[in-house]
């Protein structure tokens, strides 16, 4: 993968790019020691690194207008770092940039039952989002696997989305309002605590622009009543276009499910003998969890059960209390940690339609054989969202590059079915070179002129989401 | 008034364009400058994609509304936004589009529990001010690929391109609805009646308050919806949260027809004035509606939402004292009727507009 060369007049200027930052931050927020600085040479994508000339760790959204305003004026790039969870490489450094982190920044400013949102500093991680109003019976609903790490800021830029986003949607269907900060050190309120912010929806184009558009430092984020109850069933097939049929029947049917997961053999394998969740051996598992009191779970489960009982299959196995819905999601839950104790594995996470899921993972097979290379596949079945794990062995020379090319090849096939590249992780600088597969050079270009409006001299996050060649002549003007 | 067949044609007539161009779906709404030659989309109709068993529709923008409704009722599956009629209230004729509602970003009671339009427009194909055919979004539920300008499309009221072809999620009808009333509350508490049953978890789909109810008494709605076994529990829940005086309707008549009502704001149709739609804090609605001196008023969205008939000309927003946007959308005067924004969102949106539409011929003026 290239990265843009660095520019030595950036690089040969570190003193005083290092001395004006100090100038505006206290010296513990500078980070310029060449040891320390490694600390932020990569992000969950960790076949890329690269220490950054800095990195800084504003307090408030002062301290992050008063860095960018430095930056701007020295011309230096900048990339905006959470928790360094992204697996796209969202916030991979470049040599001659500054990581802004907004780690410092993740205190609650204010919750409002009444009016359920809840307003934070971005740095705050989604699951002490919820762990702020969970007690009073609320949860903010996106809920990424990686919610335990993840800050907000990242979720915002990433638009991320979990398991249950089939009821309650992504990142941006529950963001209400941003205070972010511009390049150029200006201050921008967005939205706030009621619905729909007036005139053009900034929101919704800055929610999902991979750190590019602005820092965002606060966030105004849609809070909801936890349910009742939730519980799961399992159901086993024998093929996975059995599988698939069930799910189109059941959505068909009109059950609005909270989450429908879907393993493959390969990865249920792998599962079982890292998590031993007793799941039974077949070709395709499905896991659909409803909520709601106990009769409604009750009526939902056995509605959905009647629906997989047409689909003939292997067996089924429903969740009666807690305990045995947790047993059903332990496999589900072990699944990346199952694969990384196997081996290196690269997940991608393109989405397709729904429909198109076994002749997807007919090819996915077909390909892995051409490759040489194992995958097991697991999905969110009702939104389309694909992730499969290629195996790889990274001590092997050109095992990664070969791993890249057929991950390349099925996201390409995402593609060529109607669906997209990435579904929640991002473009960021893994799947970069791939827009133009998805993209014609007018839909790239539009989007181009977005980054244009809000950061003209293109030195946020600068050589992401787009195709080097794309963005060149921006990043150099 | 010009009518292409094709988004080809479209881009022609908008590359080829000397002067402004005004955007007509079915014209049904009211506000906004009448200059400029009229292209209709009326031609970019008819129903690409139907997947019920993927929830997903591809429809063309100038397909009406009427008939994506009459799709999807076939299925058994709806727009969950519940977009509303407004002819009663704006007093047009017409069928709105399915292009109109996305451009408005236009969505009705349920939008408090389902989300907004833009929440379900998955991708979308459009036409911009230089007459460049443009993509973004697609048809699948999940997708971060690129920046999400589906988003800034909705509610951009055809200022930043004209949209050819629209992809929605959509989702099961509800089998079965009921309605929690209750009678003779002040604004103020049915605010905190509809914010207790928000934050119960009973997914209340609908909450609102008309201080002069059909019948001319305060009415306060709340609505639930699902399987017959769940409505019946959930609405008996939700009358015990409302307190003394709560009665369920479950007549699905009554029930369809009083929820047609709040969305068509039935409660400010007919009579001289300006019509409003204020979005604040549903906190803050009981402030704002004792300050704005309205000759009537009804609040959707559990207070979220208040739409206001004011005597003509009236500079609402000057009355308004707390966070939030109003839209004038029905009446003319001085006022604009585009909430203005605040500096640093103004720069950007001129910028935005400045990139999309260079000439300024896409109903300039709209959103100014
Ligand atoms: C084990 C694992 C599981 C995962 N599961 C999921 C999942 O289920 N769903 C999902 O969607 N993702 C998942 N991810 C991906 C990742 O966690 C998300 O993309 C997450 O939102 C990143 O958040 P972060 O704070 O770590 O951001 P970072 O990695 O620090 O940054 C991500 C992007 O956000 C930008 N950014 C960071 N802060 C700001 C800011 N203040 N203003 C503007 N831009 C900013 C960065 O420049 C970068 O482009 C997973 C990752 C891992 C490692
Ligand atoms: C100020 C205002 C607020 C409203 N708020 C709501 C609301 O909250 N909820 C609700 O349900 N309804 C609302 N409405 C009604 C809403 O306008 C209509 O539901 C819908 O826009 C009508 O569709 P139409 O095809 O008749 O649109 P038209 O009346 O033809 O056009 C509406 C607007 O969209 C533009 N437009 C139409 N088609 C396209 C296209 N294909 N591409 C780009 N732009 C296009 C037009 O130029 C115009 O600016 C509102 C109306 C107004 C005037």
């Amino acid at each position: 993968m290239e990265m843009p060369k660095p520019d030595d007049m950036i690089l040969n200027r570190k003193d005083a790019i290092v001395a004006a930052l100090q100038e505006v931050l206290p010296s513990d927020a500078v980070i310029h020691d060449a040891f320390e600085t490694k600390a932020y040479e990569c992000d969950g994508l960790t076949a890329y690194r690269c220490p950054p000339l800095a990195a800084v760790l504003p307090a408030s959204t002062e301290e992050v207008a008063a860095v960018l305003k430095v930056c701007h004026r020295m011309g230096v790039p900048v990339v905006p770092r959470g928790s360094g969870t992204s697996l796209a490489g969202g916030a991979l450094p470049t040599e001659d940039s500054v990581i802004l982190g907004v780690a410092r920044m993740n205190d609650v400013i204010e919750t409002n039952y009444a009016d359920r949102y809840i307003r934070v500093q971005t740095g705050r991680t989604n699951l002490s989002v919820t762990g702020a109003v969970e007690e009073d019976g609320f949860f903010y609903a996106p809920d990424p696997s990686s919610q335990l790490a993840c800050a907000i800021a990242g979720n915002i830029a990433m638009n991320s989305g979990g398991a249950h986003c089939l009821k309650y949607g992504v990142t941006t269907n529950n963001l209400m309002g941003v205070t972010m900060v511009t390049m150029d050190g200006e201050v921008i309120e967005i939205g706030r605590a009621h619905l729909d912010a007036g005139g053009l929806d900034l929101l919704g184009v800055i929610c999902g622009s991979e750190g590019q558009l602005g820092v965002v430092t606060e966030a105004t984020l849609r809070i909801l009543p936890k349910p009742e109850g939730a519980r799961p069933v399992l159901m086993a097939f024998n093929s996975n276009e059995v599988a698939g049929e069930c799910v189109s029947d059941i959505i068909k049917s009109g059950i609005l499910p909270v989450a429908i997961e879907f393993m493959d053999r390969p990865c249920i394998e792998a599962c079982e003998a890292f998590a031993k969740a007793g799941y039974p051996m077949c070709e395709a598992l499905l896991i659909v969890e409803v909520e709601g009191s106990e009769m409604e779970i009750d009526a939902q489960l056995a509605q959905i059960m009647d629906i997989a009982a047409r689909n003939d299959p292997v067996e089924m196995r429903e969740a009666k209390d807690a305990d045995e819905a947790g047993r059903i999601w332990l496999g589900r839950k072990s699944a990346f940690g199952a694969m990384g104790q196997i081996n290196d594995y690269m997940c991608l996470d393109g989405t397709i339609p729904v429909s198109a899921l076994p002749e997807v993972l007919r090819r996915i097979k077909q390909m892995s054989a051409e490759y040489g290379l194992d995958v097991a596949n697991v999905f969110h079945a009702g939104d389309g969202n694909m992730h499969p794990l290629i195996l790889f062995d990274a001590n092997k020379p050109g095992d990664l590059e070969l791993c890249e090319a057929f991950g390349a090849d099925i996201l390409r096939l995402c593609v060529e079915v109607g669906g997209c590249l990435t579904g929640e992780h991002g473009v960021g600088v893994e799947k970069r070179d791939l827009m133009s597969d998805q993209f014609d050079p007018a839909d790239l270009e539009a989007q181009m002129r977005v980054k244009d409006v809000f950061d003209p001299a293109w030195l946020l996050n600068p050589a992401k989401v787009f195709p080097l060649a794309a963005s060149r002549d921006r990043r150099h003007a | 008034m010009m009518r292409p067949g094709t988004e080809a044609e479209l881009a022609e007539i908008v590359r080829d364009a000397t002067g402004p161009l005004r955007i007509v779906g079915g014209g049904t709404r009211s506000v906004g400058p009448t200059g400029g030659e009229a292209v209709s989309t009326a031609g970019l109709s008819g129903v690409r994609l139907y997947e019920p068993g993927a929830l997903t529709l591809v429809v063309g923008a100038g397909t009406s509304l009427g008939e994506v409704e009459t799709v999807l009722a076939g299925e058994g599956q709806a727009l969950a936004f519940e977009p509303s009629d407004m002819r009663g209230l704006l007093a047009t004729t017409g069928d709105s589009t399915i292009g109109g509602v996305i451009a408005a970003n236009a969505s009705g009671p349920r939008r408090i529990q389902a989300g907004a339009a833009r929440d379900f427009a998955l991708g979308v194909r459009f036409v911009d001010g230089a007459g460049e055919i443009i993509k973004n979004g697609g048809r699948v539920m999940k997708n971060v690929t690129g920046y999400d300008l589906v988003k800034l499309m909705c509610g951009s009221w055809g200022t930043l391109g004209v949209l050819t072809e629209i992809s929605l999620k959509v989702l099961p009808a509800p089998k079965s609805r009921a309605c929690v009333l209750v009678y003779g509350l002040s604004v103020g508490d049915a605010v905190e009646v509809m914010s207790r049953a928000l934050g119960s978890p009973y997914e209340v789909t609908g909450a609102a308050h008309a201080p002069v109810g059909v019948d001319g008494h305060p009415v306060t709605m709340l609505r639930v919806e699902g399987f017959e076994a769940q409505v019946a529990y959930r609405a008996a829940e939700i009358a015990k949260l409302a307190g003394d005086g709560a009665v369920i309707e479950s007549d699905p008549d009554k029930v369809a027809a009083g929820w047609a009502w709040v969305r068509d704001v039935g409660a400010l149709q007919g009579g001289a004035g300006d019509i409003w739609r204020i979005s604040v804090k549903p906190s803050d609605a009981a402030t704002v509606v004792e300050a704005i001196g309205a000759e009537a008023v009804m609040l959707d969205w559990g207070g979220g939402l208040i739409w206001a008939r004011m005597a003509e000309g009236t500079d609402l927003r000057a009355r308004m004292h707390v966070p939030g946007h109003a839209t004038r959308v029905r009446g003319g005067g001085d006022v604009p009727a585009f909430h203005p924004q605040n500096a640093g969102v103004a720069k950007i949106e001129a910028g935005l507009r400045a990139r999309f539409d260079p000439r300024g011929i896409l109903n300039p003026g709209l959103m100014a």
